[in-house]
C-alpha cells in the first residue's frame, strides 16, 4: 500500500505555485468549468422544478410524485446517469450531458421545497384571497408565492451546494471541473500526487461549504424576520435532506 | 440505404447482452459482492458509532447543537474531496472507501435518531421515572424502542444513499458496481457494460430497502394499523 509521505506540505507547496492557477487546464479554468456547469444546471433544474412544483403545490395533488422522484433519484448513482446521458444524447461529448444529469440531481430539493412552500401557506390567508376575488393564478402568484419564497430559497441552496459537489464527478467523464485536479493527482499516483490530490480536495470542499455559507445568507436574506425562528430544526430532517450525496 | 440504417441503434452496442453478462459473470459476481460488503460494513460501523453519539446528544442537550453541526459540515464536503483527504492517508484500498461512506450515513443515522428520541412524549418519560427506571433502563426498556421508527428512516436513508456512493470509491479502485460503469466508459462507451452495472445498483438499493422495510414491518407492528 502506497502512502504519501507528507501530504499536507505537499498540498501547500502546490497550491503556491502560480503555474498551477494559470496553466491551460489548471486552477482557475477548472474552477471556470465547475462554476459554469454547476450554474447552467441549477438554472435548468429550477427551470424544471418550481413551475411543477408550484402548480402541484397550488392544486394540492401529486404530493406523491413528489416523494417518488426524491427517493428515485436517491438510489439512482450519480456515475451512471453521467456515463449514460453522454450515450443517449450521443452527441459526442459537449457539456450537455453532464449539465443534464447535474440538473436531474437538481430537482429534487427544489421541487419539494416548491411544492411544500405553497402548500404550507396559511388556509386562512388562502380563503381570505378567495373571498377578496382572487382568480387561482391571482392567488398563487399574490399569495402562495410570496409565502413560499422562504422555502424556495432553501431548495436552491440545497440543490446548488449538491450540484457544486456533484460537478466535481463530471472529472470521471472527462467532463471538465475541478474534480480534474484530483483525478490527474491520483493519475500521477498517490506517492508523487498526494499533494495534488489534497490540494483538489481543498479547493472541491471548499467551494461546496463557501456555496453553503453564502446561499445560507441568501437564505436569510428573504427570509422574513417573523418565520426565521420558526424553521429552525431540532434534528428534524426536512424534505430537502432526502438527497443523495455525491 | 445506409442512412436509412443511421437511426438505427449500433448493432455491435446493444444497451443489454446476455452474451455479455454470461461471459463476464465472474467479474459482475464479484463486483456485485463488493459492493454489498462495502454497503453493509458501511452501514453498520455508521450504526455502531451513531447510536452511542445519538444517546449523548439527546442525554446531554448542550451537546446536540454541535454534534449535528459537525456531521452536517461533513456531510456537505464533496464525496471525491472527501476521498481525496482520506487517500493519502489510507493508501487506495478499501478502507478508503469504507472510512469515506461511513462519515456519510453517519449524519443520516445520527439526524433520524435523535429525531426519534426527540420525539418520545414527555409524559412518557416521566411515567418510566415514577415506576423507578434508572437512566439505562429507561433508554433501553422506554426511548430507545420508542424510536426505532426513527432508527429504521435513518438506516434505509442511509443504506440507500450508500449504495449509490459506493460507486465514487471508483477512484481508488474499489467502486464495486462502479468499476463496470467505469470500465464500460473507457471501454469505448460499452452500452451493455455501463447498463449492467447501472441497472444493478439501483436493484440492489432497491432489494436493500425493501428488506429494512420488512424488517421495519416486523418489528413495529403498531406502525402499519395506524397508518391512514
Amino acid at each position: 500500500m502506497t502512502v504519501a509521505a507528507n501530504p499536507i506540505g505537499q498540498a501547500v507547496v502546490w497550491i503556491n505555485d502560480p503555474l498551477n492557477w494559470t496553466n491551460p487546464g489548471g486552477l482557475l479554468d477548472r474552477l471556470g468549468e465547475h462554476l459554469t456547469i454547476s450554474a447552467l444546471a441549477v438554472a435548468l433544474g429550477c427551470l424544471v422544478a418550481w413551475p411543477l412544483g408550484l402548480w402541484l403545490g397550488h392544486t394540492g395533488r401529486g404530493g406523491g410524485l413528489v416523494v417518488l422522484v426524491s427517493n428515485a433519484t436517491l438510489a439512482i448513482p450519480t456515475l451512471a446517469l453521467l456515463t449514460i446521458l453522454p450515450v443517449v444524447f450521443s452527441s459526442g461529448f459537449g457539456r450537455t450531458p453532464v449539465v443534464v444529469a447535474l440538473a436531474v440531481f437538481a430537482v429534487p430539493p427544489l421541487l419539494a421545497n416548491a411544492y411544500t412552500g405553497v402548500r404550507q401557506a396559511d388556509a386562512e390567508a388562502r380563503d381570505a384571497a378567495r373571498g377578496m376575488g382572487l382568480s387561482g393564478g391571482q392567488l398563487l402568484r399574490r399569495v402562495e408565492l410570496p409565502l413560499a419564497v422562504p422555502y424556495l430559497a432553501a431548495g436552491f441552496r440545497t440543490a446548488a451546494v449538491q450540484v457544486i459537489a456533484t460537478a466535481a464527478l463530471a472529472s470521471f467523464v472527462n467532463g471538465g471541473g475541478l474534480g480534474e485536479i484530483i483525478r490527474t493527482g491520483f493519475g500521477l499516483g498517490i506517492a508523487g500526487g498526494g499533494g495534488q490530490i489534497v490540494a483538489g480536495g481543498v479547493l472541491v470542499a471548499g467551494l461546496a461549504l463557501l456555496a453553503e455559507v453564502v446561499l445560507g445568507g441568501v437564505e436569510r436574506l428573504v427570509t422574513p424576520r417573523p418565520l426565521r425562528r420558526g424553521r429552525q430544526r431540532t434534528g428534524q430532517p426536512r424534505p430537502a435532506d432526502a438527497t443523495g450525496r455525491a | 440505404m445506409s442512412f436509412r440504417l443511421s437511426y438505427r441503434a449500433d448493432p455491435g452496442n446493444p444497451w443489454f447482452s446476455w452474451q455479455y453478462v454470461r461471459d463476464n459473470s465472474d467479474t459482475i459476481l464479484a463486483a456485485v459482492r463488493e459492493h454489498a460488503s462495502l454497503t453493509g460494513r458501511a452501514v453498520l460501523i455508521a450504526v455502531l458509532i451513531a447510536l452511542p453519539l445519538s444517546v449523548l446528544a439527546y442525554w446531554v442537550r448542550p451537546l446536540a447543537g454541535p454534534i449535528l453541526a459537525v456531521s452536517g459540515v461533513v456531510y456537505t464536503i464533496p464525496s471525491l474531496a472527501l476521498f481525496a483527504f482520506i487517500a493519502p492517508y489510507l493508501g487506495t484500498g478499501t478502507t478508503t472507501v469504507l472510512v469515506g461512506l461511513v462519515l456519510y450515513a453517519l449524519l443520516l443515522i445520527v439526524r433520524n435518531v435523535v429525531a426519534g428520541l426527540n420525539q418520545v412524549p414527555p409524559e412518557v418519560g416521566e411515567a418510566a421515572e415514577g415506576m423507578g427506571y434508572g437512566r439505562w433502563g429507561r433508554l433501553f426498556r422506554i426511548d430507545l424502542p420508542l424510536a426505532v421508527p426513527g432508527i429504521l428512516t435513518g438506516l434505509r436513508l442511509a443504506t440507500v444513499s450508500t449504495v449509490a456512493l459506493v460507486t465514487v470509491g471508483v477512484l481508488v479502485g474499489h467502486g464495486g458496481l462502479g468499476q463496470l460503469i467505469f470500465a464500460g466508459f473507457q471501454n469505448n462507451l460499452y452500452k451493455a457494460e455501463i447498463m449492467t452495472g447501472s441497472v444493478l445498483c439501483v436493484a440492489l438499493a432497491v432489494v436493500l430497502d425493501l428488506l429494512l422495510v420488512l424488517v421495519a414491518r416486523l418489528v413495529t407492528p403498531w406502525t402499519t394499523r395506524r397508518v391512514r
